[in-house]
């Protein structure tokens, strides 16, 4: 998926050539496409726990990445807890916020807009009633996600606007929030 | 066993097209076709349907339109009485109830086994069509028994569905018109919407598909386009044919009452899920469609017609629901029949030459099939976009009539 030549202008720091190659690569070695995305956890006491991401598995063999990385979940001080990291929910947003805008950038790339600045605003609505067990009628989850997009860009409002959709039709943690997944968990 | 130089399977528009050109160059030929001229519009679609293109746009090899109302929609009969027409028009060499079990190679011919004895032939044209199967996914498997199904190729009208609540999947131009007059009949209508592509009837006084025939979007060809893959599985546009010219899209269903809900996740027994990303979904519809128009407002200004014609009058966004319904339990929402309008796909279930990849799909290349001397027509972006319309087969038709002649004459030298 590298890209050994010399880098072509880009206007918004994306390698679409690279990305595209690789789509093309792919269809000819749909093996190759099957990924598995990987994580480990452990508990760090309380409701704490530090999860670190250091490989996955793609292009049919298993891959390191560059560095280890951590990150840590807690629940704020409402909740009776040191406050020491941000919810699981809220990892949640961050990564549609990550899928999103990186989608964003890569639509844009590739469709010639030169992106300025890119913020979101997330908003995950959730009734406690739900996880503490008051009303079985709530669910646990949020019951609306709401992004909001302030997008600075060199095109007009529709272009930015078709962006956006585009970005969340092909984009992997909008389709998981947004559809029923199977979740098989077991304990060994 | 029966010889002729090519036999075409099927007598639709498709087929007829290609008869009519392979009379032109004197190629012998058959057309078999396993119920009468036209069939698939004789047996296969509801009651109330009418072609979604304007009569004039019916040009086909060496025949059009010529009635009082070139801007109506024909009725199925009327699109029956028009193929049987141009059949007789060049005395096309139809034989009627001649059912194809089975295709085979033999060395450089092809033999047809039929309901009606044996063929061999030269060349062969597949014109089946695109819309055999009604396509259907894994939920049907795991609805409740007591919950009806219908699909859109068994949909004929309200009156055969029981009453009460019916949920129609899919919101391409089968699935609106569908949900229109069974919420109409009396019956409440849930429509469950995927990917689909909005459309106007009428924009400034013409209709849609004058538009896109004025401004070439229906000549677009095989090299226009980079994702081929994408192109052919483009759904249909939300249209109708009547003879108001009435647009039809989520907003007019929703002023009748129709629920809208996002595209269906899966049913377990009478419990439905819906994906949560309608709103993008009817978005993306509404900018697609805006790209549209406003493409027909440049075409208009660069041709000086800005005054002479109606002003623009823009659709407004498609509404959705505050919160649109993500589980539905259909016995408690009264729902007693669901009906699948999520597609269709060809039958080649007879087809025995390895000439389907592995998503069962013919592999062709603009309608040459991977097999020498097998072509087939009238399938999605066969070699342009307007390939499945009676008004676009013809070229398509052209072009591998040239083809298939030049082929024949190839094998006839060596041999």
């Amino acid at each position: 998926m590298t890209n050994a030549q010399v880098a072509p202008q880009r206007l918004n720091g994306v390698n679409v050539d690279a990305l595209l190659g690789a789509r093309k690569a792919l269809e000819s070695a749909p093996q190759a496409a099957e990924f598995v995305w990987k994580a480990t956890s452990e508990w760090k006491g309380g409701v704490h726990t530090g999860t670190k991401i250091d490989k996955f598995f793609g292009l049919g063999a298993d891959q390191e990445r560059s560095q280890s990385f951590n990150l840590d979940t807690d629940h704020p001080q409402v909740f009776a807890a040191p406050d020491a990291a941000p919810t699981p929910v809220e990892m949640v947003l961050a990564g549609l916020a990550g899928c999103l805008t990186a989608g964003i950038a890569s639509v844009a790339e590739n469709r010639g807009i030169k992106l300025r600045s890119v913020r979101a605003t997330l908003e995950g609505e959730m009734n406690l009633y739900g996880i503490l067990g008051i009303d079985s009628d709530v669910r646990n989850g949020f019951r609306a996600v709401r992004v909001k997009y302030d997008i600075d860009a060199d095109a007009d409002a529709d272009d930015v606007a078709a962006l956006v959709a585009q970005s969340q039709k092909r984009s992997a943690v909008f389709d998981i929030i947004t559809n029923p997944t199977n979740v098989f968990v077991t304990v060994e | 066993m029966r010889k002729t130089t090519t036999i075409i399977i099927g007598a639709g528009s498709a087929g007829l097209a290609m008869s009519r050109h392979l009379t032109a160059r004197s190629v012998e030929h058959l057309l078999l076709e396993r119920g009468e001229v036209g069939n698939s519009w004789r047996t296969e679609r509801w009651d109330s349907l009418r072609l979604l293109t304007p009569n004039w746009q019916s040009r086909l090899p060496g025949f059009a339109y010529s009635g009082p109302d070139p801007d109506g929609f024909r009725t199925m009969p009327e699109t029956i009485t028009f193929l049987n027409d141009y059949a007789s028009s060049f005395s096309a060499p139809v034989r009627a109830g001649v059912e194809v079990a089975c295709l085979t190679q033999d060395g450089e011919d092809y033999r047809i086994a039929t309901n009606r004895g044996e063929w061999c032939s030269r060349s062969v044209v597949i014109a089946t069509g695109a819309c055999n199967i009604a396509s259907v996914p894994a939920s049907a498997s795991t609805l409740s028994e007591d919950i009806e199904q219908v699909t859109s190729l068994t949909y004929r009208n309200p009156d055969q569905l029981r009453p009460g609540g019916v949920l129609i999947v899919g919101a391409s131009a089968t699935g609106v018109q569908l949900a229109q007059e069974i919420q109409a009949s009396g019956r409440p209508v849930t429509l469950a919407v995927g990917e689909h592509i909005r459309a106007v009837r009428t924009y400034r006084g013409r209709d849609i598909k004058w538009w896109m025939d004025r401004l070439g979007l229906l000549d677009i060809g095989l090299d226009d386009v980079d994702d081929l893959g994408r192109v052919r599985n483009l759904p249909s546009m939300q249209l109708i044919g009547t003879p108001s010219r009435a647009s039809i899209d989520l907003n007019s269903l929703q002023d009748m009452g129709v629920r809208i809900v996002g595209r269906l996740g899966g049913i377990e027994g009478a419990q439905a899920q819906f994906s949560g990303a309608l709103a993008n979904i009817c978005r993306m519809a509404d900018l697609k469609l805006n790209r549209l128009l406003s493409g027909i407002d440049d075409w208009i200004l660069r041709m000086g017609l800005e005054n002479s014609l109606p002003t623009a009058e823009w659709p407004t966004p498609t509404r959705i629901p505050q919160t649109p319904d993500l589980m539905l339990d259909l016995r408690k929402a009264g729902i007693n029949t669901v009906i699948w309008a999520t597609g269709y796909r060809p039958d080649y279930s007879w087809l025995r030459i390895p000439v389907l990849d592995h998503k069962g799909r013919l592999r062709h290349n603009g309608g040459v099939v991977d097999a020498p001397g097998l072509y087939v027509l009238g399938l999605p972006f066969l070699r342009r976009r307007k390939s499945t319309l009676i008004d676009g087969v013809g070229d398509d038709a052209r072009d591998l009539a040239a083809h298939l002649h030049t082929y024949l004459n190839q094998v006839s030298r060596v041999a």
